[in-house]
């Protein structure tokens, strides 16, 4: 309850900081949206050319698509720690964090909430709708239970993934630029997983697991993919690596020293 | 005066040099682009023999190529000129005895020649390791290529100039900073090949200066274009360089006119 009046007071604060600057919220959705369309031009125009890739239709892929963007949307929004190594620990505000009853990342990531992102989980929603008429698929109660249950799972292993190589800050002061590195590595998880070689289906299934974020459980909603079962285990991945990521934040919280000023 | 300006492209990339680290992530995550538009065009091609003109190889070729002209073309002068503007420090600019729009232009080429041997070179020999790349054995080919690089590197940065250039008429063009990248990089054919686009695209784009930036090098350097075409390819680039110099000199002008810097 403490921590939901805590969501309340933060998103305020942002709506309060926010609204000075109008026009800065919409050039940000726009701009965001613009990059996620040169994704799906890319998908239309590959399209032309040939009706299947992999045995996927165009239709698929953009379904896939749509996907992703949910939870992407939910991650970018929620995760906005890309700055985290130079605000909070270089710069010591960590300290100011620590000082407060609340649990630390929960502080660290309301205070950088970025609600334009959700636009884009919108615009996957709907993406996702028209994909999901034009294939003609089934959609019940079912399917939305399980949709939303997916959703929440590849969340999940977004934060767990982040959680854990942010907290790489708390062990190393030196830019690693891991960050960048391995948010290029998740677009691998929105094309269908049989293009890529061995090892590269390993990495995205086991080790880094952004196929779990995209292509496995999208697949779940289509028939003959073969990847059912493999998408019923997103929600159970997702705990898995919230699990990893937390504990690797919390021993990391615990070598923090402050900074000497 | 000529001296001056080649000490700012020292400056810039020494500058540049010191800050090594922060690309050597880049030519991984070059890497990963490459590497995903290449499993994606392999599972298009699947039997296909030749796609918009495009073998398979050639394809491969032209990605990697184009990602990695990419590497060495891209700059930040757009953002870089807006932030001057924004935060006063080009009225000094415009009291000093050079010109502003070649300084900026000689920056530029002191960050371009620094991704060119530390981003773009490195990157294209990994490249060349991991995927089964094809270059050209012709010498006259990689000359022509080489000219052609330093024409889209022109012409990628008086695009990203006009672009900085526009902070001085509006308050805040952050999006037309974000809007222009994602064009340019959406129509100068580094996503998609030109030829793959529907036929409206196609015809719209010959009219527009984005394919010198690397659709057009990266085809000469992919063989799939005739020697008695590479002159004219060549002539589009030299046409676009001097056309875009008009709205920079007009947009420039205007600008001291407006100026009005707050507070100092």
């Amino acid at each position: 309850m403490y921590y939901i009046g805590l969501i309340g007071e933060y998103l305020k604060n942002y709506m309060k900081t926010r609204l000075t600057y109008r026009a800065d919220f919409w050039v940000e959705v726009v701009s965001d949206l613009l990059f996620q369309a040169t994704n799906l031009i890319f998908i239309f125009i590959v399209f032309m050319h040939t009706p299947t890739l992999a045995g996927w239709t165009r239709d698929e892929m953009v379904f896939v698509y749509g996907y992703f963007m949910i939870p992407y949307g939910i991650f970018s929004c929620f995760f906005n720690l890309w700055s985290f190594s130079e605000r909070y620990i270089v710069k010591g505000e960590m300290d100011r964090i620590l000082t407060r009853p609340a649990y630390n990342l929960f502080q660290i990531l309301l205070e950088n909430v970025d609600p334009p992102a959700l636009i884009g989980s919108v615009v996957g929603a709907l993406i996702m709708g028209i994909c999901w008429t034009q294939l003609g698929l089934d959609f019940g109660l079912v399917e939305l239970l399980v949709l939303l249950l997916l959703l929440a799972g590849s969340v999940l292993i977004y934060f767990g993934i982040y959680a854990a190589l942010t907290s790489i800050s708390f062990y190393s002061d030196a830019p690693t630029g891991i960050l960048p590195l391995i948010w290029n590595i998740q677009i691998y998880g929105r094309y269908p997983l049989t293009i890529y070689n061995r090892f590269i289906q390993v990495l995205l299934t086991w080790i880094l697991p952004f196929a779990f974020v995209g292509v496995i459980p999208a697949s779940y909603f289509m028939t003959g993919k073969g990847m059912t079962q493999l998408a019923l285990l997103t929600p159970i991945i997702g705990l898995l690596f919230l699990a990893i990521g937390l504990t690797m934040w919390n021993v990391g919280v615990k070598r923090y020293r402050g900074a000497g000023s | 005066m000529a001296s001056a300006y080649l000490e700012l492209i020292r400056i810039r990339f020494l500058m540049m040099l010191a800050y090594r680290v922060n690309y050597y992530s880049g030519i991984l995550i070059y890497t990963l682009s490459i590497g995903v538009y290449y499993f994606t065009w392999q599972a298009i091609y699947g039997g296909q023999g030749t796609i918009a003109g495009f073998t398979a190889d050639q394809m491969t070729t032209y990605i990697a190529v184009s990602w990695m002209a990419r590497a060495f073309y891209f700059n930040n002068l757009d953002r870089e000129i807006a932030n001057e503007i924004r935060d006063g420090s080009v009225a000094i600019q415009f009291i000093r005895p050079y010109n502003y729009i070649v300084v900026k232009m000689m920056q530029g080429f002191g960050e371009g020649l620094f991704r060119l041997l530390l981003f773009m070179a490195p990157g294209m020999v990994i490249a060349c390791l991991l995927f089964p790349v094809q270059l050209p054995r012709e010498p006259k080919l990689w000359l022509v290529f080489a000219f052609m690089l330093f024409m889209s590197f022109l012409i990628n940065s008086q695009l990203n100039i006009i672009t900085g250039l526009t902070a001085f008429f509006v308050e805040n063009n952050e999006g037309m900073i974000r809007m222009k990248r994602v064009v340019v990089d959406l129509f100068s054919g580094v996503i998609v090949p030109i030829s793959f686009f529907p036929g409206w695209l196609m015809l719209l784009n010959q009219w527009l200066p984005f394919q010198a930036i690397t659709y057009l090098p990266s085809s000469v350097f992919t063989g799939r274009i005739e020697d008695s075409q590479i002159l004219t390819v060549v002539g589009i680039q030299l046409l676009w360089f001097v056309i875009l110099i008009i709205p920079i000199v007009i947009m420039w002008r205007a600008a001291r006119q407006r100026l009005f810097v707050q507070g100092g």
